[in-house]
């Protein structure tokens, strides 16, 4: 049983620095990879604007849901008008950056991993290293890129949806005041918190992107290849992202 | 794979909104921020010896109804009080010079806010007047440190010396509402 | 006429342009090919064939440098392909073209696109000379009116034949064939046929093609290899290999369900195994 322990424990390093091994391969050739930058519009378009609607609809209900509890749980210490600051401190530095990370890797990130895995499978890859033309560079860098541009973005309209949900719930369905609402909001919330909020969802960004695309990349050239290359970057993303959170959470406190 | 020109706007599109998010969050969010489409206004100003975690953007009230806002909080080094500047809507704009200001707290332990009681003078406050009457921030530990002192001082006499401090017992919380005026450990001031 | 003056040149030929001494590659524990040696003649159609699993595809994978060998050496052009460096690599490729099994079409781009992809890349060329450059190569492939068309649009035999027009876009000097005629009805077998030795001829290149389909290659083909066990166990033209007495050769060419490749694969005793689950019950 150890001996099994430990041999998932040299895979996972093995892993982890081929992973590493891939991404400095990607920053090596990014400075050619910038000249392109139409693919890397269209890239940034298919993560991210394609991504807009979860994000906003999961913004709104998580906005909500917050206020709601927010509302009832400060309502046992009278300090319902606290609620602008919970929400927004809440959102900005822990729910916008989390959970959009996680939604980002469900939908942009899978879309990423299979479609680099379905080039591996049809050959299209080595086609490229046949024609001369580096994959890593027109192909895997541009859609690295996108994400890694798309997801501060996303956390940050996600963020701004859920404080209208916030807000929604909160002043209009129960009551706060809204002046005090928004007040405390702005008394409670340092420009720091927002930085902060902007760094996380750009770790994860790159986090999410580059297990994508390298799962896809190094996908087994088969359709059930593909597919557990899919599987592979969600519950990876998953989990790195939360990992990440405690860490940058502690780091930044 | 849409067009060229589609998939530019809708890029552009995309990234305008990330950036006016995060331009929202930064602005409208934090204490540091701009605020816009202001009605129309007067400031005035009241100084006060203590005004507790009174914040910029905390209401101002008068019977209960919210009339403007603290705007500016600045700290006069002559006279070692905090001076702050109320933005009233012009809505509101037949206030006797005479009112005094006080500083309540919201709830339990919410924040702090500015309540007007009316005075009965016939000229009213305008742009750049100046509130002459004001009562600061209760603040909880002097409070304690005078009830402390006061049962230190005579026991027995506890119970007729409480009626005095018990006033602001009653509300030691604070007051939830303009009216309920708390005399406070300090009494009214004048400030010449 | 044109192809007997070529076969006449190339028996004075000294280099060949591929030249594979001592070739060993294994993946894991299975070795793959084992002191192999080969010469590809310039300017000929050369095939490359064998059974099934013995490493044609990765033959094609190591000549052109995706895949690197274990021990012996190869030349392409001239340059050892064990020391090329990455950049050095890519201008070498340049000059080859290859054909995958498959096509290999990328997906999002039109026909058109595709075909201009390498010139794009690779090129400074104006808008107007690339757009006549790749309707010539895909006239030359008979897929002119289908320049608009998208990959999914395209039947196999059509998708490969754009995939030859890429190919050669950019006029390289060698032009590698996996397997061309898999999954092909009869007439698009036939064009490619047609293609690979018209293209050969016309274009003045050297074109390697793997492939198990005897009949049809040897139509076309100048030279043909036959591996089996990670060896070159025949090699010749088409009419010496149907000569050949050996029974290896014997049985690929001649299509034989049984021979020194076995039909049966090795199991225990058959009436024993019979009887022994009978008993059981």
């Amino acid at each position: 049983m150890f001996k099994e322990l430990s041999r998932s424990l040299i895979n996972a390093l093995v892993s982890l620095g081929a992973v590493v091994r891939f991404l400095l391969r990607m920053l090596g050739v990014t400075p050619g990879a910038l000249l392109r930058f139409d693919l890397i519009v269209q890239q940034v378009f298919n993560s991210g604007a394609l991504s807009l609607v979860i994000i906003m609809l999961a913004g709104l209900f998580v906005g909500m849901v917050l206020g709601l509890q927010g509302f009832t749980l400060l309502e046992r210490f009278g300090s319902e008008e606290s609620l602008g600051v919970a929400a927004a401190v809440g959102l900005v530095k822990e729910l916008g950056p989390v959970i959009t990370a996680l939604l980002f890797a469900g939908r942009a990130g899978t879309a990423l991993a299979s479609e680099l895995g379905l080039m591996r499978a049809t050959d299209q890859l080595s086609a490229m290293e046949m024609m001369a033309v580096d994959p890593i560079k027109r192909v895997v860098v541009p859609r690295f890129l996108g994400g890694v541009i798309a997801m501060p973005l996303l956390a940050a309209i996600f963020s701004v949806i859920g404080l209208y949900g916030a807000q929604l719930v909160g002043v209009q369905i129960m009551g706060v005041d809204s002046g005090s609402f928004w007040s405390q909001m702005r008394a409670g919330v340092d420009l720091r918190d927002i930085k902060e909020g902007v760094v996380k969802s750009l770790i994860f960004g790159v986090a999410c992107s580059l297990i994508a695309v390298y799962e896809g990349y190094h996908a087994t050239p088969t359709a059930a290849g593909v597919g557990r290359a899919t599987t592979r970057t969600v519950v990876t993303s998953a989990v790195v992202v939360l990992f990440l959170d405690y860490l940058l959470t502690s780091a930044f406190l | 794979m849409p067009k060229n020109s589609t998939l530019n706007f809708g890029t552009g599109a995309f990234v305008a909104l990330g950036f006016a998010a995060l331009l929202f969050l930064t602005t409208q969010t934090t204490s540091r921020g701009l605020s816009f489409g202001a009605p129309p206004h007067y400031d005035v100003t009241a100084k006060f010896d203590n005004i507790g975690d009174l914040r910029v953007g905390s209401p101002v009230s008068m019977a209960g109804v919210e009339i403007g806002r603290v705007v500016n909080i600045d700290f006069d080094n002559r006279e070692y009080k905090a001076v702050v500047t109320m933005r009233m809507s012009e809505k509101f704009s037949k206030i006797p010079t005479d009112s005094d200001a006080s500083i309540y707290t919201q709830g339990l332990l919410g924040g702090k806010f500015v309540g007007l009681t009316a005075g009965g003078a016939e000229t009213y406050l305008k742009n750049g007047d100046h509130i002459d009457f004001t009562q600061s921030a209760f603040v909880l530990e002097n409070l304690i440190g005078q009830m402390l002192a006061n049962y230190a001082k005579s026991p027995a006499q506890s119970g007729s010396a409480s009626p005095k401090t018990d006033a602001p017992g009653g509300a030691a919380p604070g007051g939830t509402a303009p009216g309920a005026a708390a005399p406070a450990p300090a009494s009214k001031e004048k400030i010449k | 006429m044109v192809r007997s003056f070529i076969l006449a040149h190339s028996l004075n030929q000294e280099n060949p342009i591929v030249e594979i001494r001592g070739l060993g590659y294994a993946v894991g524990s299975r070795p793959i090919f084992e002191g192999l040696d080969m010469d590809i003649p310039r300017g000929l159609v050369t095939a490359v064939m064998g059974p099934s699993g013995t490493g044609k595809t990765t033959l094609l994978r190591l000549i052109t440098g995706q895949v690197r060998a274990d021990s012996g050496s190869i030349e392409v052009a001239g340059a050892n392909l064990r020391v090329l460096k990455r950049d050095a690599l890519y201008l070498l490729r340049r000059r080859m073209g290859m054909l995958f099994q498959n096509g290999a079409l990328l997906t999002d781009l039109s026909v058109f696109e595709n075909v201009a992809f390498p010139l794009r890349e690779h090129t400074d060329l104006p808008e107007r000379l690339i757009r006549q450059l790749v309707l010539t190569k895909l006239q030359a492939v008979g897929l002119r009116g289908a320049a608009e068309l998208m990959p999914s649009e395209l039947s196999g035999g059509m998708s490969r034949r754009v995939a030859l027009a890429r190919a050669i876009v950019m006029d390289p000097e060698i032009l590698i064939y996996d397997e061309p005629f898999v999954g092909l009805d009869p007439i698009s077998l036939g064009v490619i046929l047609r293609l690979i030795r018209r293209l050969n001829d016309t274009l003045g290149l050297t074109s390697i093609v793997v492939s198990h389909n005897v009949q049809e290659i040897s139509t076309v083909a100048d030279k043909l290899f036959l591996l089996s066990g990670g060896k070159v166990v025949a090699n010749g033209t088409p009419q010496e290999l149907k000569d050949n007495p050996s029974a290896v050769v014997r049985q690929f060419v001649g299509g034989l369900a049984d021979g020194p490749v076995p039909f049966h694969y090795p199991a225990a005793d058959y009436f024993g195994e019979l009887m022994a689950r009978s008993e059981a019950r």
